[in-house]
């Protein structure tokens, strides 16, 4: 019997392994009646060796398909093995990894057997029985199936977390290309309705302190990048508009792991797009927490980040004319904009310029990065980096700093 | 110079920075007793932990402090780093003699030295919550032992109290020789001599539920099984999980052993 639960673990871990969220954070579950576990700041407990974090036990129910979706390594004609778990199987894994701290809570998805409501009726039921017959207070981010019924996905609500349903391509060109199967509107639609739902929620608990929570943490997405020739623009603008419009937590991008042969799609040994794809972070980091508009990000005439920096960085170079900016008076905003400092750093200089003038000496000991600051900030000494055009910048910039993915990289011999 | 020795206690810290103020030492240069090694030059003055004196330095500190710079002080403390005591004493004194609130103040070298200290025992608080990995014993406890770079055992208890409320479990630093364990109702600091050797595996199979060495290996299948070998990164894996901490990790045991 434990032979057996091993390969059903390995095969469906495997297979969910492509979905990148691991957040378990963003939710404010308490422990209810010295039950078990809690949720709130979520904590990372191990990560792979691929550098991912492992926060929550992320698996599929099953990877039994009906659908055949040519990026997905659980499609239909794929010749992989199956496996399922029973509802309870998947209810005793997670109570004994959580009691032994090797995880947060549970993340949760499924192939799509019989048809969208059958699968998530089961999801729904794991949830359930976690919190009500174990009295489970951890993290349980559930996928909702495409498709599946409005009473379904309001049952899902009030047991999880989080919910998320993934747009998996950045336009519905490519998804009709990829997923003839899936429908774009059939994502958008349950993204709209947990939108209101969350929402509706959130009012009804400023007037009714006992009302239960409904997915406190939100939802998220997630889209393939890399598999279809779509631009960081389009990218973007379609992220923004789900931050704007969806009220989503969190949007992921994912860079397509080449596991098939089919000709629609990047050969087997093509490379992960990784340095794109952390760019794509950073760019989504800009957005949500540096106070920048996408346009700022890309445009028209850059419809790709480039690659060699950082988009901070980049943005930067096309604007300095607003540089230099004097470290001792420019707004909190500005200040985290100059490259080199972070939020952190931004809010120490804040602080620390209300007691002294800040020289570099000080900039070096609160920690900014001095060797990108120089060439945009000045404190009371002379500014010297004047009259360096952006290119000169960006070349020196790079000269000294090797790039974390270099060696990754560069598959072809060093001459030089 | 003249040294100040007291006990080691974070208590004997804040006696010790009262006396300095009440017998106006100058240069005070403040050491532990227990891990002071000979002095040779200058006056010393022993200091009797007191609470009284405690309790007027929390006061004072606490009308010019915000509860989060506050809270600065003992967490650092328990850094246990070299001359801890003489930056908190210095950072301290730069508070009383300041008229205004000077806590932001990361112009000033112990200001910002004290935040980043603190940080430091933050990080490692994270990383106890994060990395231990509880192995359950025949008479239903779930144990752990560790030996974290700082002390940071008092700052875990409540996070694994909320959590872990309706099982019994005993966190032991090995280094330190003190552990919190939780007996369902409260959770107490405890000292004790362990027999077995923990690293000699017949030895912990013979105190271990039935059940717990399936679960050790179902965690590793999992651990293995999500890994994505195509965007290895061995270096972003270490940076997270240095090694230092991977005999404690039951994933990553049977690779150092």
């Amino acid at each position: 019997m434990s032979d057996r639960i091993k390969e059903k673990l390995s095969i469906l871990a495997d297979a969910a392994k492509y979905d990148v969220s691991c957040s378990s954070s963003g939710s404010n579950r308490k422990n209810k009646d010295k039950g078990l576990g809690n949720a709130s700041n979520g904590i990372c407990h191990a990560y792979t060796e691929d550098g991912r974090c492992v926060s929550l036990l992320k698996i599929l129910l099953t990877n039994f398909c009906i659908y055949d979706c040519a990026y997905c390594v659980s499609r239909k004609s794929n010749d992989v093995k199956r496996a399922a778990f029973t509802v309870q199987e998947v209810v005793d894994l997670t109570i004994n990894f959580y009691r032994r701290n090797y995880i947060e809570g549970l993340f949760l998805s499924s192939g799509i057997f019989t048809n969208a409501d059958y699968t998530m009726e089961r999801l729904v039921q794991v949830a359930k029985k976690l919190r009500l017959e174990h009295n489970f207070n951890g993290y349980i981010h559930l996928k909702t199936i495409p498709g599946a019924s409005e009473e379904l996905m309001k049952e899902a609500g009030k047991w999880a977390d989080r919910l998320s349903i993934n747009v998996e391509m950045p336009t519905e060109k490519s998804l009709a290309l990829l997923a003839p199967d899936k429908k774009r509107e059939d994502m958008i639609k349950p993204m709209q309705y947990l939108k209101q739902e969350i929402l509706a929620n959130k009012e009804e608990k400023k007037l009714f302190k006992k009302t239960p929570s409904f997915a406190p943490a939100g939802q998220s997405t997630q889209m393939v990048i890399g598999a279809t020739p779509e631009t960081d623009l389009e990218i973007l603008y379609m992220a923004n508009g789900f931050y704007k419009t969806m009220n989503m937590r969190r949007v992921y991008y994912s860079g397509y792991v080449p596991i098939s042969n089919d000709n629609r799609l990047p050969a087997i040994g093509t490379p992960v797009p990784m340095i794109r794809e952390n760019r794509l972070y950073q760019a989504d980091w800009l957005m949500r927490f540096y106070g920048f508009k996408v346009n700022e990000i890309v445009d028209k005439q850059n419809p790709l980040l480039d690659i060699d920096i950082d988009p901070k960085l980049g943005w930067a170079l096309r604007n300095m004319d607003m540089f230099p900016m004097d470290v001792n008076t420019i707004d909190y905003q500005l200040l985290m904009r100059v490259p080199g400092i972070g939020i952190q750093s931004a809010n120490k200089i804040t602080a620390a310029r209300k007691f002294s003038r800040i020289t570099w000496e000080h900039l070096k000991k609160i920690g900014i990065s001095v060797n990108r600051a120089k060439y945009f900030i000045h404190t009371d000494s002379e500014f010297e980096k004047k009259d360096l055009q952006p290119m000169q910048i960006k070349q020196m910039i790079m000269q000294e700093g090797t790039s974390k993915y270099k060696p990754n990289f560069s598959p072809q011999l060093k001459m030089f | 110079m003249n040294i100040v020795i007291y006990d080691g206690s974070f208590e004997g810290l804040m006696t010790a920075i009262f006396e300095v103020y009440e017998y106006k030492i100058k240069q005070p240069n403040i050491v532990n007793s227990e891990t002071q090694t000979g002095i040779l030059f200058g006056t010393i003055h022993e200091v009797q932990t007191n609470r009284d004196k405690t309790a007027r330095v929390f006061k004072k500190l606490k009308d010019k402090l915000t509860p989060n710079a506050f809270s600065q002080l003992y967490k650092s403390f328990l850094s246990e780093e070299r001359e801890i005591e003489n930056i908190i004493y210095r950072y301290i004194a730069y508070v009383l003699s300041s008229k205004i609130a000077v806590e932001n103040d990361y112009s000033n070298a112990d200001v910002l030295l004290l935040q980043q200290i603190t940080r430091k025992v933050h990080r490692e608080k994270h990383r106890m919550e994060a990395f231990v990995r509880f192995e359950l014993t025949k008479d239903q406890l779930y144990y752990c032992l560790v030996q974290p770079d700082y002390n940071v055992l008092p700052l875990i208890s409540k996070h694994f109290e909320n959590r872990y409320a309706d099982q019994r479990w005993l966190i032991y630093d090995s280094r330190r020789k003190y552990g919190l364990y939780y007996d369902l109702q409260t959770v107490e600091e405890v000292s004790l001599n362990f027999e077995t050797d923990m690293n000699d595996a017949n030895a912990v199979k013979s105190i271990c539920d039935e059940k717990e060495e399936l679960y050790q290996q179902l965690w590793c299948t999992y651990f293995d099984s999500v890994n994505i070998a195509a965007r290895k990164n061995m270096k972003l894996h270490i940076q997270h999980m240095p090694k230092r901490y991977w005999r404690y990790l039951t994933e990553k045991k049977s690779t150092i052993f």
